[in-house]
């Protein structure tokens, strides 16, 4: 089937299996390889995106089930010239190892400043609770949220 | 394999009459786990997701209709008032799920470690389904909920939703994991208290084939309630004994397995552990102003 889907401000379509996933079809079609495969089963949120502006893990959702929606995936956080605060803030913190996790972090943390400008420790975790790190520990993504957050609300 | 999009509740049971073999799928959160590993491959599937007359809630005549295509992210925010729903929500897997996830899917997933159907039992709410040759009907949540992953739903019937009277009352849910987030539950317990009735309810999840109550549990509290006068005045105490006797009932109408997740001795303690605590605290709360 065709699925057609406004992905990061532009509409995109392609030919799909009707069973594929979103992430399938953001990734083997679109050649959008910033969503991670790692889990296909919602535990891991390395697939992390938006769907009509609603934070979903990607392998979860039907890519027919995006078909004339609007999906924002990590790729659509970044302005082209330069990395987003939150992604900066990742970096300096050292919130990134191997990084495969990363991307559906930048998206989960998006979402909850987005939300919540000033989240308190406990709805920070409680907002990363369906992201997986194997690799931080997670105190460093929670030191590079709290570093967003801080520069985000100060415009800078 | 064909996926059918209904905008409409009319559309989508129309397909459904056409297709009595297709599966539903709305938040996706079992359905495409199961696709994803190829454990499933329906020939026919319909999209339940924009049809947005599921996606509501509402009170009528004393009674409160939760649509089966609202999401627990959409309890939680919505619906602060029904406290023991959204514990029940807001601990189902992580904030990603919650957004996708739906109360019709814990239905008719029917498993009994869904989240939202202890509550459910414990409020005494019927099903709702409708079909286009039959229209609506409604059952118990027990009738509806037959077995472990088997519901009276019939092929061309579509689920719509919960409805149960409302009752005044504390109540909570709580459960048992190895985290606080993306965990099925290994025992879970929803207690609620009906003032006007004097009447206790205490529902258990993850710990039988399907949700089950604790009935002689149930009258053993209530009767104690009642022969003590703790119904009418809120300040008299429930005797210890009678906390320990109540706690071992809930524990002994567990008819819990072993399995991955925990042994049966395990569960059943924990049943014991959560009816004990959910009693406390319902105790606790009932001696609060907001109740009187």
């Amino acid at each position: 089937m065709v699925v057609r889907v406004k992905i990061n401000d532009d509409w995109r379509e392609a030919e799909t299996w009707p069973g594929s996933s979103l992430l399938t079809f953001l990734r083997e079609r679109l050649g959008l390889y910033g969503s991670k495969n790692a889990c296909e089963q919602g535990e891991c949120g390395s697939c992390s995106v938006w769907l009509d502006g609603t934070l979903v893990c990607s392998c979860l959702v039907l890519a027919a089930q995006a078909h004339e929606r609007e999906v924002r995936t990590v790729e659509g956080v970044t302005a082209i010239d330069r990395l987003h605060p939150i992604q900066e803030a990742f970096v300096e913190a050292g919130a990134v190892q191997c990084g495969f996790c990363t991307p559906g972090f930048i998206v989960a943390v998006a979402d909850l400043l987005q939300k919540d400008p000033h989240p308190s420790p406990a709805t920070v975790r409680e907002a990363l609770s369906g992201n997986l790190c194997r690799c931080t520990g997670y105190q460093k993504i929670l030191d590079a949220v709290s570093l967003a957050a801080g520069r985000m609300a100060r415009g800078t | 394999m064909e996926v059918l999009l209904p905008h409409s509740l009319e559309e989508a049971l129309a397909m459904k009459a056409e297709h009595p073999e297709a599966t539903p799928i709305a938040g996706g959160t079992d359905l495409m786990v199961d696709l994803n590993f190829g454990r499933r491959r329906p020939a026919v599937m319909i999209d339940l997701d924009r049809v947005g007359e599921l996606a509501s809630w509402q009170q009528e005549n004393g009674h409160v209709f939760l649509g089966a295509g609202l999401t627990y992210a959409t309890i939680v925010r919505e619906m602060p008032e029904f406290k023991p729903l959204v514990q029940a929500s807001r601990s189902v897997g992580s904030p990603q799920i919650r957004n996708r996830g739906t109360v019709g899917g814990n239905l008719g997933t029917a498993s009994p470690a869904g989240d939202a159907l202890p509550v459910l039992a414990a409020c005494d709410a019927d099903v709702v389904v409708s079909s286009r040759a039959r229209g609506e009907r409604s059952m118990p949540w027990h009738a509806f909920l037959t077995g472990p992953k088997k519901t009276a739903l019939a092929p061309d019937e579509l689920i719509i939703g919960a409805r149960w009277p409302l009752r005044r009352g504390p109540g909570s849910f709580s459960k048992i994991g190895t985290r606080n987030a993306m965990v099925i539950s290994v025992a879970s317990v929803c207690l609620v208290f009906d003032e006007e009735n004097a009447r206790v309810k205490v529902a258990l999840g993850s710990v039988g084939p399907t949700i089950l109550r604790a009935t002689e549990a149930e009258q053993h509290i209530a009767a104690a309630m009642a022969s003590s006068g703790a119904w009418q005045d809120r300040s008299i105490s429930i005797p210890d004994q009678v906390i320990d006797e109540f706690s071992d009932l809930v524990a002994a109408a567990a008819k819990p397995l072993d399995d991955v997740r925990g042994t049966a001795a395990y569960r059943r303690h924990g049943c014991r552990v959560l009816a004990r605590r959910a009693l406390g605290w319902a105790l606790n709360e009932r001696r609060l102003p907001a109740w009187l």
